[in-house]
């Protein structure tokens, strides 16, 4: 496996404080990578770091060559205005945005994957249907099945099964793993750790730092998981510059 | 029949120029105002409104009753305004619309200021409520010219336009067009209400934007048929204002937006898509 990209000593924050702390790592290409940690461990900052919406306070991303426009990234379902008057349909052509740009026609052959992609995630009959007018699970198809279109080799995940029945988890899960068998790399922000053992053969522990990386059994050990937790209580409103910058 | 309708604007230069004026802004405003309202921009346009005011009234002290210099003064600072407000709100902990509107009250009041000083109170009343019958050619094609750009741009922005309005981050994660599809939108809207003030006055010309657009929504379910709903009422209205104002001698900029607000009222009441009769009724439901 090559590298995909490295974080070297990278620090991301608000406000000056620290939300990813002197973070380095590398991340292989095919890597079905969970990403866990405590409320405020830094882990969707991480994702919106990759995604270029947040830059580092220090520290850099070396993307090795890999294109940047392969990426796709999920975020947290609350950022989507479903009140917007858009049909499932048309949310899921915007998967195709890579291949057609800000401007070029939506054609045949991607409207063809659209239309797989509605199948595969068991959004038949739904295509008319207005985004507001979906349950949360059923959005959450609609949000795979773009991502379904965009054909990235990167895909990041924050948190996509929160408050999805346990079918709907299962038929995404199957996804994720159809994903990474194709060679994709996936990186999945997650709280459930019985998920995790199950279905992701790596795992990157989070609290601020990196408190351990590796295959997952070997990580979400009780002692990583006890010093994650007293990681991220170390949180301090008075707190000095920090001297290794 | 035809007297009623027609033969004013048959008869008279000055109603034809009018009619081409005010629909000329209604096939403009009313699309810009869809997505204004879709963003929860819809008081965002009115304090826009106000904004351009001192920039029009700069222009008119330099160049008198010229449409070129108060057109140029209301952009550049319908623009300022729009940009200094998202750059605050930017690198400051304020959000956008409170920037907005600490920019717009001060615009608004400098634009009072200098038209109370420097001024008539018939200036002012022209700034503020327009003067539709009277359009020169000037004003005629300085209308079309807003309206072919922003037909053009919003045919060319329309898909980042729709994506930032219901999914930032995703454009984000896709393109970097995020920042100049906002600043794009924003110059649409002054530019438009700046059109809109020569007609219908700086206080008016967001009614031509706001008013289709939420009626629309009672009417219709999808974006297409919310901006093809709001631009054939507010060309519809702008027609029927006209021949009020023709008729009853009412002055013409109120009569459009009073027709608007008519169809408003209507819609809140009939509209199928959540009026108020819609929602009373105990509707039959489906089995599956």
């Amino acid at each position: 496996m090559t590298t995909l990209f490295e974080l070297n000593n990278l620090t991301l924050g608000y406000d000056l404080h620290p939300a990813v702390h002197h973070l380095s790592l590398q991340v292989q290409g095919g890597d079905l990578l969970a990403i866990i940690g405590p409320n405020g461990a830094g882990k969707s900052t991480l994702l919106k770091a990759l995604v270029g919406q947040i830059s580092p306070l220090s520290g850099s991303i070396d993307w090795c060559g890999f294109d940047r426009e392969r990426i796709a990234y999920l975020p947290q379902l609350s950022q989507v205005d479903r009140s917007f008057p858009v049909t499932v349909k048309e949310m899921v052509s915007l998967g195709a945005w890579t291949q057609t740009g800000p401007f070029g026609r939506v054609r045949s052959r991607h409207r063809r994957k659209v239309q797989d992609a509605i199948v595969q995630l068991g959004l038949e009959g739904f295509e008319q249907r207005l985004i507001g007018t979906l349950s949360g699970g059923q959005m959450q198809r609609v949000l795979f099945a773009r991502l379904l279109v965009q054909e990235a080799d990167l895909i990041l995940l924050d948190e996509p099964f929160t408050g999805i029945d346990s079918r709907t988890t299962a038929d995404l899960l199957a996804l994720i793993h159809a994903w990474h068998r194709h060679g994709r790399t996936v990186l999945a922000v997650l709280h459930d750790f019985e998920q995790v053992r199950q279905h992701f053969p790596r795992c990157l522990l989070l609290s601020r730092q990196a408190i351990a990386m590796g295959d997952t059994e070997s990580v979400m050990t009780p002692l990583n998981l006890q010093r994650a937790r007293q990681m991220n209580e170390a949180f301090d409103e008075q707190a000095e510059f920090c001297a290794h910058h | 029949m035809f007297e009623l309708l027609f033969a004013p604007f048959a008869e008279f230069a000055f109603m034809q120029k009018a009619l081409v004026g005010c629909l000329a802004i209604a096939l403009s405003a009313a699309p810009v105002g869809v997505f204004l309202m879709l963003r929860r921009m819809s008081l965002t346009g009115d304090a826009m409104a106000h904004a351009i005011l001192p920039g029009a009234a700069v222009g008119y002290l330099v160049a008198g009753l010229s449409i070129g210099a108060m057109t140029l003064g209301g952009i550049i600072a319908g623009c300022l305004v729009a940009l200094v407000a998202g750059l605050v709100s930017r690198f400051t902990q304020v959000n956008e619309d409170s920037s907005l509107a600490a920019f717009y009250l001060i615009s608004l009041a400098a634009g009072v200021l200098i038209i109370s000083t420097s001024g008539s109170q018939v200036d002012l009343l022209h700034v503020l409520f327009g003067s539709a019958l009277a359009l020169n050619n000037e004003a005629l094609l300085l209308l079309a010219s807003i309206c072919s750009i922003t037909l053009l741009v919003l045919a060319i922005l329309f898909r980042p336009l729709v994506v930032e309005c219901m999914d930032r981050q995703f454009l984000q994660s896709v393109s970097g067009l995020s920042p100049f599809t906002h600043m794009c939108f924003l110059v649409l809207v002054v530019i438009n209400l700046v059109g809109g003030f020569n007609a219908l006055g700086t206080l008016m010309s967001v009614g031509m934007m706001i008013l289709p657009a939420a009626l629309a929504r009672y009417w219709v379910r999808t974006l297409d048929m919310m901006l093809v709903a709001a631009s054939v009422v507010a060309l519809a209205c702008s027609f029927i204002g006209l021949l009020l104002s023709y008729h009853i001698a009412w002055p013409a900029g109120p009569s459009i937006i009073l027709m608007l607000g008519a169809c408003y009222v209507v819609s809140l009441v009939f509209g199928t898509q959540g009026g108020v009769i819609s929602k009373l009724k105990r509707p039959r439901h489906l089995s599956a």
